[in-house]
């Protein structure tokens, strides 16, 4: 048989955690149970140390009852305590799983010396361990315990999700319709929970609670931040939490740190990239559509400007470029960068150190002072005095679209606006 | 008369919230192929009444028989369409896997839709003008489309009978119209519409039957006979001080808070 | 053990009174601030600043080399605000919700946390051991020094909260209306966080970053089942987490391996589940009492309303047999016989050869059951609420809580409206009520 590096298993392991999170923790983040999943990932400590305490073993049926057990007790007192005691649901779940988990401190610090696991174990779990926790058959190895329980919950968390998929879809958006058409909503809610726990369990020792809660919550959540498309969002959220499982194994040897921490550390990472760079919902894209709104903005009040001129002086008007920049009414850098923007487009031209508009130019000003004042006209038709319809009409002007520019002539007609200027024909 | 042609029989039904009825023994018959209003103040009981009939809350007493049966054997035949802000619009979902939601209840569990229930979802989105948005992610629609698109999933659920729990609510002219449309015509096929409605002005003009509901029916028929004056002000005019103290006093005894 | 226990109890000790005091401590700025917290919904914000705590202990300790716990707090106060500012842009900025973000924060500041320790556990000099208290807390680590910096927040804390008390009420029960009054609740909601968080580092060093926000929690909630008052649950909520702490301390000092924070936790949810059970008014218990003894007196009332109106229609007879009542309640004879039984032993009933009759008591009460009944069947109709046909059965609930003052006024409705004279709506002389509607014959 080929040798396996004790590396290949430890990776191994955290990538089959990870992505039967991943898949999970999507439905959760959906379905704003992420702080459930938190919970629940805490509170099954007891059941697992009672398991130990019992069995005396770390086989993987009694402790996934045991936790199974406690997982169904906190589901169920959050919801009695909330909803029967009047308590409110983010105070009972804070009660609930905080009380079982210190219960399960408690029972394995006091009965140490028959329950192998300790405090820190339970926080970021023994994943450097995994390649000596082997599964045997007679006396040949089969690899790894933990990478066998893990593969095995990942196959039953597939399946499930893929049988169930149109269930659990409807079940996350509109519960009512859910019922109304006869899928029964709180069946896939305690379907759901009883994944959270398996995964949970299986995770546990490996990894965690800590981790657990991190891969829960923060793939499926960044990946809600890149699509708009369940099943991407899903794909997304596994890929994420696998490739931070394999990165951040290698970062902890690095740093000689705790590995699962190291994971969360680059499921983290990711989160901040995308929180920053993600195309729609990132802040840099935010931030750049904000700017290009300004520009545009700055832009139509300078074409604006020198239309008007043209109209006061009836010729073609011309303005020092400071003058220009100055009539934007934004801020200096911004003014600067759409003058330069407006003669890169070709909209101005400069006649000894004078600009102007082009013919480009005077049809793009002219096509917005239309819609600037039958924007002013409609509204004063409206009712709205004269002197309240201009401003409005600054702020508007750059958001007509042609077909509501079309709607408002046709409603407008051919007349002069409230000052009495005369309605530039459409172009 | 057979049983068969009334699309709705509700019989003594009370409704609690929290032990505290908020509907009083409901008695109703509506008509087949009618376009009903539901009709009456904030805190009547409209929304809870088409919830009741539904199933979706628990009654305290009576029944309901949709064409004489149970409601769990006739779920196929009724559409839903629930009020907008009870789902959250950022689900990472397009119009037209809202709209093939429609047709879960026919596929049954553990299936997946196939290509004659995507066909189905295409034409409802063509029916209400949404066929260009069908693969628009939901939180890009305006308002009034995202209340087309809850139509459209209604319309794919292929039933007898509708529920809708203000469709008109925070929709622009042109889709309120459009909507009111896509009614008539369900009702000219003979199907049973049953709307939740706030706005008193259209409903002479958009429904030919209403149930005119202050926490418990006040009036119930044709518009023409029942939707006048005398009727409009014991719904929405007197105070029921005394019934509301007694409906409190139940619910706080039942509770034990007293 | 033993011995512990009495160093205990003795205080002689003066690290045992440091020890003592300092739970003392976190108990009750934990109550007081939790009850705010738990209020205001922030229950888990708490949880989320502690874990956020903990890469700011770490980075202290790398940045100084210092173990002090003013240095350690000041870390940790930074990364934890840090980490709830990045929760609120999340959920401002992004469509992640607030629980989401919540969770996100929590578990990656800890998952930073937790390489940094295990960085320094490992590659440590020397004396390491001293940061892993954080996770789950050592109160008996705690010593002079470090109950002087708790003493100084614990007063800060206090102090500011005594003098925003009523700011703070405001925010919590109606937040427009103190805006509407000129104040700027987006500040006074950042100044009660800035308590919370100070709150969370008093109690970092003996409970933990895993378990603080329970001590925020728990006795909050355990007092607000004893009190409405806002004022009375923040004292109360002090008390339990003062007792937790106190007693959570003792009981893990006589097992030295068990961790502190659990233990006082444990404890809180002790004072929780009593509270839950016994609170008198808001209690499970009392509720159920309450439930059950309206429920025999539904039962009694409504034997009581059977005897008169078999009186009404039978004037010569006086006396009923247990079937005949029950075909006239529609219950089980057994379930009359004991009704029978308990309203014999208030003294309401005779019985006699097995058949029932009236006191002069029982018949006072029954007169007053039957009226309330009659008088909301006349309400109901007659106002159109319901037709005569289903009348009686919301009359048959409503009949035993009717108080005498809604009577006057439903009296008053009926003379008014219809010309109703109510003396005349029971109707003794077996002739039965003119006035009555619908029933069940």
């Amino acid at each position: 048989m080929i040798e396996i590096s004790g590396s290949f298993w430890i990776v191994l392991t955290g990538v089959l955690a990870t992505a039967s999170c991943g898949l999970l923790g999507t439905f959760l983040v959906l379905r704003k149970m992420s702080l459930l999943g938190d919970a629940l990932s805490h509170a099954v400590l007891p059941g697992i140390a009672i398991a130990f305490l019992l069995s005396g073993s770390r086989a993987i049926v009694p402790m996934f009852l045991g936790a199974t057990l406690f997982g169904l007790v906190t589901t169920l007192l959050v919801e009695a305590f909330h909803k029967k005691w009047q308590v409110q649901e983010d105070a009972s779940i804070g009660v609930v799983f905080t009380a079982l988990f210190a219960l399960g401190v408690v029972l394995i610090t006091a009965f140490a010396g028959q329950v192998d696991l300790d405090q820190e174990c339970v926080l970021y779990g023994e994943i450097a361990y995994t390649p000596w926790d082997l599964l045997l058959w007679g006396e040949y190895s089969l690899g790894p315990r933990p990478v066998w329980i893990l593969g095995g919950v990942l196959a039953v968390n597939l399946l499930l999700v893929t049988l169930f998929y149109k269930e659990l879809k409807i079940a996350s958006f509109d519960p009512a319709m859910a019922v109304s058409v006869g899928i029964n909503a709180t069946l896939i809610h305690y379907l759901l929970m009883a994944m959270v726990s398996l995964t949970t369990v299986a995770s546990f020792e490996s990894v965690g609670a800590i981790l657990v809660v991190a891969m829960l919550i923060v793939p499926g959540a960044t990946a809600y931040l890149w699509s708009d498309r369940l099943e991407v969002v899903i794909g997304l959220a596994m890929f994420f939490g696998m490739s931070s499982a394999v990165v951040g194994y290698y970062l902890a040897s690095y740093w000689d740190s705790s590995i699962a921490g190291a994971m969360v550390v680059v499921v983290g990472g990711i989160f901040i990239f995308s929180l920053l760079f993600s195309p729609n919902q990132g802040v840099l894209s935010r931030l750049w559509q904000r700017l290009q709104l300004s520009l545009q903005v700055a832009q139509d009040h300078m074409l604006l400007a020198l239309v008007r001129r043209d109209e006061e002086v009836e010729e073609r008007a011309r303005l020092r470029p400071d003058e220009l920049v100055g009539s934007a009414a934004v801020l200096g850098i911004l003014a600067q960068m759409a003058f330069r923007r407006l003669r890169w487009r070709r909209l101005l031209q400069q006649v000894d150190g004078m600009v102007e508009l082009s013919a480009a130019g005077e049809q793009v000003a002219l096509g917005l002072l239309r819609k600037h004042r039958l924007w002013e006209t409609y509204m004063n038709r409206l009712g709205l005095p004269e002197d309240h319809v201009h401003a409005p009409a600054d702020v508007i002007e750059h958001f007509i679209s042609a077909e509501l520019e079309a709607e408002l002539g046709a409603e407008v007609g051919d007349e002069r606006d409230p000052q009495g200027k005369q309605i530039p024909p459409s172009g | 008369m057979s049983q068969n042609t009334h699309p709705i029989q509700i019989h003594d039904m009370t409704i609690a919230y929290h032990k505290k009825p908020v509907l009083w023994d409901v008695d109703l018959d509506v008509p087949e192929g009618q376009l009903v209003g539901i009709i009456g103040p904030n805190g009547a009981g409209k929304s809870t009444m088409i919830k009741a009939i539904m199933d979706l809350v628990p009654k305290a007493s009576g029944w309901v028989k949709i064409y004489g049966k149970d409601y769990g054997e006739m779920r196929k035949i009724i559409g839903y369409v629930p009020q907008r802000e009870s789902v959250d619009w950022d689900f990472p979902i397009s119009a037209l896997d809202v709209v093939l939601m429609g047709r879960y209840g026919h596929i049954g569990w553990m299936r997946r839709p196939g290509k004659e229930d995507r066909c189905i979802a295409r034409e409802s989105l063509d029916k209400v003008g949404m066929g260009d948005f069908a693969e628009r992610q939901i939180s890009q629609l305006s308002g009034g489309q995202q209340q087309r698109v809850f139509l459209a999933r209604a319309l794919a659920q292929d039933a007898r009978i509708y529920m809708m729990d203000e469709p008109f609510a925070g929709v622009d002219a042109a889709t309120e119209r459009a909507i009111i449309d896509i009614l008539v015509t369900l009702r000219e096929q003979g199907k049973t519409i049953l709307v939740v409605h706030h706005d008193l002005q259209t409903v002479t003009e958009y429904f030919n039957w209403v149930i005119m509901l202050n926490m418990r029916v006040v009036a119930s028929g044709l518009t023409r006979e029942v939707f006048t004056d005398e009727n409009l002000q014991k719904t929405y005019g007197g105070r029921l001080t005394v019934l509301s103290q007694a409906a409190q006093a139940m619910a706080e005894q039942r509770r034990g808070d007293r | 053990m033993l011995e512990n226990a009495l160093r205990f109890m003795t205080l002689a000790d003066a690290n045992v009174r440091f020890v003592l005091l300092g739970s003392l401590l976190i108990g009750a700025t934990g109550g007081l601030l939790g009850s705010f917290a738990v209020l205001r919904r922030r229950s888990l914000v708490g949880d989320a600043l502690a874990h956020a705590a903990l890469p700011g202990v770490a980075l202290a300790y790398l940045w100084t080399g210092s173990k002090a716990l003013p240095v350690l707090l000041a870390g940790a106060t930074v990364s934890g605000v840090l980490g709830v500012l990045l929760m609120q842009f999340i959920i401002n900025f992004t469509r992640i919700k607030a629980d989401a973000a919540i969770g996100i924060v929590l578990s990656v500041f800890f998952g930073i946390g937790i390489v940094l320790l295990t960085h320094i556990q490992r590659t440590g000099s020397g004396n390491q051991s001293g940061l892993d208290k954080f996770l789950f807390g050592q109160a008996a680590s705690l010593v002079e020094d470090d109950l002087k910096v708790m003493s100084v927040l614990a007063g800060l804390i206090i102090l500011v909260l005594v003098l925003f008390f009523k700011e703070f009420k405001a925010l919590i029960f109606d937040p427009s209306f103190l805006q509407s009054l000129g104040y700027s609740t987006r500040w006074i909601d950042v100044l009660l966080m800035g308590l919370i968080a100070l709150t969370v580092m008093v109690g970092l060093q003996a409970v933990g970053v895993v378990l603080i926000a329970a001590m925020l929690i728990t006795p909050a909630v355990a007092a607000r089942f004893w009190t409405e008052q806002l004022n009375k649950m923040v004292l109360l909520a002090a008390a339990f987490g003062g007792a937790s702490g106190i007693v959570g301390t003792f009981v893990s000092s006589l097992a030295p391996r068990i961790p502190t924070g659990p233990v006082m936790v444990l404890v809180a949810t002790f004072f929780f589940v009593v509270s839950a059970l016994l609170a008198p008014k808001r209690g499970v218990l009392a509720r159920g009492l309450r439930r059950q003894h309206n429920a025999r007196r539904e039962a009694q009332q409504h034997f009581l309303r059977a005897c008169i109106e078999l009186q009404e229609k039978l004037a010569q007879q006086r006396a009923w047999a247990m079937e005949e009542l029950a075909i006239e309640m529609g219950h089980s004879p057994d379930k009359v016989k004991r009704i029978g039984r308990q309203l014999e032993k208030t003294g309401l009933v005779l019985r006699q050869d097995g058949r029932f009759s009236l006191t002069e008591a029982g018949l006072e009460e029954g007169l007053f059951v039957v009226k309330s009944h009659r008088l909301w069947e006349h309400y109901l109709y007659y106002r159109t609420i319901l037709d005569a046909d289903h009348v009686d059965r919301p009359a048959d609930e409503v009949e035993h809580l009717l108080t005498p003052e809604i009577i006057v006024r439903l009296e008053e409705i009926l003379a008014r409206e219809r010309g109703i004279d109510t003396e005349q709506i029971i109707n003794l002389h077996g002739t039965g009520s003119q006035y009555r509607r619908g029933g069940r014959e």
